[in-house]
C-alpha cells in the first residue's frame, strides 16, 4: 500500500504509525538441493540437538575444570562408565523389571477398577450421584499423602508398592472413561436404539468406539501417574527397583548411577508412551480427523 | 443458590455410611483399634494439633514453599511457552530438549536436585518450580497457538510493537488455555510440595514432616488429622483456583 506524503503527516500528528508492508510470514527457507527434504530434516535434527549438545558440553567443562567437585556432578565419562557397568552385572535388567512389573500389575488392577467405575458412573446417573462427589474428595489427597497410611497398614513390602501405584492410576481412569462416555453424541445411543440393540451390542457397537479416544486419554493421564507413584514409593521405601536404585546411589554419593537411572526411566517412559500410540493407531486408525 | 429441598444428599450417603460403620467397629473393636483408630481419636487429636504453633508454623511454611514454588515456575513457564509458541526456530530449539526431559517422571529428578542443590528449602522451592514448568508451558504453547489470524492481522494494521502484542493480543487470547494450565499447575505443585516434604527429610517443619512424624511414631490419628488437613489445602485451593478463572474469563461468551 502506497501512502502518499499527506497520509504520513496526518498519521504522525496524531501519534500513530502507518502500518508497514511487513514481510508476511514466509515458509521455512528451502534449501534448494536435489534432496532438499533431507536436508530440512537434517537442518532441523541439528537445531534440535543444539541445546543438549551445549548442556553435554557445558557440563564436561565444569567436571574438567573442578567448578563443582566431583562427588556433587561426575563427568559424562564416569557416566558413561556406569553405565556399562550395570548393564554388564545385569543388575540393571532385574531392576528394571522389578519397576515394570509393580507398574503393570498396578495399573491392571488401577485401571480395570477405574474402568469399571467409569462406566458405572457414566451410564447410570444413580450411581454417579452417590459415588462422585466421594471420588472427587478422594482426588484431592494426592496418591503420595495415602502412602504413610498404607505403610502401617500393608507393610513395606510388594503390597504396598503395587497398591500406591492402582490407587495412583484408579482415579485418573475413572474420571476420564466417564467424561469420554458422557461426551458421546446422542444421536449415535438413538441410533442404536433405533436398531434395538442390545444392551451388550450397544456397548461393543456404540459406545465403546465413540468413547475410545477419551478412553485412551484417560489410559494415558493414568500411565502418567502411575509412574510418577512407581518411581516415588520406590525412592520412598523399597529394597529393589529403578527408585531404590536412584535412592541408594544417591546415599552413596554415586551420583553417576544416579543419572543412568534417569536415563532409563526417561527412555523407558519413551518405550511406553511409543507402545501407547501404536496401539491407538492400531485400534483407533479408522478416524479420520481435521487435523 | 440450590434450596434445601434440591440439596444433593445422596453424595453424602456414602462417606456418611462409612463413618458410621467406621466408628461402629472400633467401638465395638471388630479391628484392632491400634491401626484402625476410631474417629473420634482423629478428631481429638486434631484438636490438640491446631493449639500448638508447630502446626502453624508447617502449614505456613509448606504453603510459603508451595506458592513461591508456584510462582516461579508459572512465570517461568509462561515466559518458555510464549516464546516457543511464537518463534519456530526457538520451538525446533527447545522443543526436542524439553519433550525428552518431560519423559523422566518427576520424582525422578529429586535425588540429582539434592545432590545438587541439597536438602534444604532451596531445593525444594526449585522443584516445586520445576514441576510447575511443564504443564504451564504446554498450556501457553496450546494458547499462542490458538491465537486466530484475524486478530494478528488487525495488530499488524495498527502497527503494535512487541510489547503490545504481548500485552494485548497474545496473553488475552491464550488466556483460557493458560489459566486452565494454570489451576492444572496449582494441584500439581502441592502434589510436589507434600512430595518434596516426604523425600528431602531434614530439621524444618512442614505438614508433610508432621504427618511423617505421625508415621514414625506410629500415631495413626496424626497421619489422617494430616491427610485431612493435606486434602483440605488442596481442595480448597482447586476451588479457589476454579473461581478465579471463572472470574478471570468471564468476558468470553459460553460455548453454548
Amino acid at each position: 500500500m502506497n501512502a502518499s506524503v499527506d497520509d504520513a503527516a496526518i498519521f504522525a500528528r496524531q501519534g500513530l504509525q502507518i502500518a508497514q508492508p511487513v514481510a508476511r510470514h514466509v515458509a521455512q527457507p528451502r534449501l534448494s538441493t536435489r534432496f532438499g527434504w533431507l536436508a530440512q530434516y537434517a537442518a532441523n535434527a541439528g537445531l534440535g540437538l543444539l541445546l543438549p549438545g551445549l548442556l553435554l558440553a557445558l557440563w564436561s567443562v565444569t567436571c574438567q575444570r573442578h567448578w563443582v567437585a566431583e562427588q556433587i556432578l561426575p563427568p559424562p565419562a564416569a557416566v558413561v562408565d556406569a553405565l556399562y557397568e550395570v548393564v554388564q552385572s545385569d543388575e540393571l535388567l532385574t531392576h528394571v523389571r522389578i519397576t515394570l512389573f509393580r507398574l503393570a500389575s498396578g495399573l491392571l488392577i488401577g485401571g480395570s477398577v477405574g474402568l469399571v467405575l467409569g462406566f458405572g458412573m457414566a451410564l447410570s446417573e444413580r450411581v454417579k450421584a452417590y459415588v462422585l462427589p466421594s471420588f472427587q474428595w478422594l482426588a484431592q489427597l494426592p496418591v503420595l499423602g495415602w502412602i504413610p497410611l498404607l505403610i502401617i497398614f500393608v507393610g513395606i513390602e510388594e503390597p504396598l508398592k503395587v497398591s500406591v501405584v492402582s490407587i495412583a492410576a484408579c482415579v485418573p481412569m475413572s474420571l476420564g472413561s466417564m467424561n469420554a462416555i458422557r461426551n458421546i453424541p446422542r444421536n449415535l445411543v438413538e441410533v442404536g436404539r433405533v436398531f434395538q440393540f442390545s444392551v451388550w451390542q450397544l456397548i461393543r457397537r456404540v459406545v465403546l468406539p465413540a468413547a475410545a479416544p477419551g478412553l485412551f486419554t484417560a489410559l494415558r493421564q493414568s500411565v502418567t501417574q502411575a509412574w510418577l507413584a512407581v518411581i516415588f514409593v520406590e525412592l520412598l521405601s523399597s529394597s529393589e527397583g529403578l527408585g531404590f536404585l536412584m535412592a541408594y546411589s544417591r546415599s552413596l554419593a554415586q551420583i553417576d548411577l544416579v543419572i543412568v537411572a534417569m536415563l532409563v526411566i526417561g527412555v523407558l517412559g519413551l518405550l511406553i508412551e511409543g507402545a501407547l500410540q501404536l496401539l491407538e493407531q492400531g485400534l483407533l486408525g479408522w478416524r479420520r480427523s481435521v487435523f | 443458590m440450590k434450596s434445601l429441598e434440591s440439596w444433593n444428599w445422596r453424595g453424602w450417603v456414602l462417606p456418611v455410611f462409612l463413618l458410621a460403620v467406621w466408628q461402629l467397629a472400633t467401638a465395638q473393636h471388630w479391628v484392632n483399634t491400634k491401626l484402625i483408630v476410631p474417629p473420634i481419636g482423629v478428631l481429638t487429636t486434631g484438636l490438640k494439633q491446631v493449639t500448638q504453633t508447630d502446626f502453624y508454623v508447617g502449614i505456613v511454611l509448606s504453603l510459603g514453599r508451595d506458592i513461591g514454588g508456584f510462582v516461579a515456575g508459572a512465570l517461568a513457564g509462561v515466559a518458555l511457552g510464549v516464546v516457543v509458541g511464537v518463534s519456530s526456530l526457538a520451538d525446533r530449539v527447545l522443543s526436542p530438549t524439553f519433550h525428552a526431559a518431560r519423559q523422566i517422571s518427576l520424582f525422578a529428578w529429586l535425588p540429582l536436585l539434592s545432590a545438587l542443590a541439597g536438602t534444604g528449602e532451596l531445593s525444594r522451592v526449585i522443584f516445586i518450580a520445576f514441576s510447575v514448568l511443564y504443564p504451564v508451558a504446554l498450556g501457553t504453547i496450546e494458547g499462542v497457538r490458538s491465537v486466530s489470524t484475524g486478530h494478528r492481522e488487525v495488530a499488524r494494521v495498527y502497527g503494535f510493537t512487541h510489547w503490545q502484542l504481548l500485552r494485548r493480543l497474545i496473553l488475552p487470547s491464550a488466556a483460557p488455555q493458560i489459566l486452565g494450565s494454570l489451576r492444572l499447575a496449582l494441584i500439581i505443585a502441592w502434589m510436589a510440595t507434600i512430595g518434596a516434604e516426604f523425600l528431602l527429610v531434614n530439621d524444618t517443619t512442614g505438614l508433610g514432616e508432621i504427618v511423617f512424624k505421625g508415621r514414625r511414631a506410629f500415631d495413626v490419628e496424626l497421619i489422617l488429622f494430616g491427610l485431612l488437613i493435606i486434602g483440605l489445602i488442596g481442595g480448597s485451593a482447586g476451588q479457589l483456583a476454579s473461581r478465579l478463572e471463572t472470574h478471570w474469563l468471564r468476558w468470553r461468551a459460553p460455548i453454548r
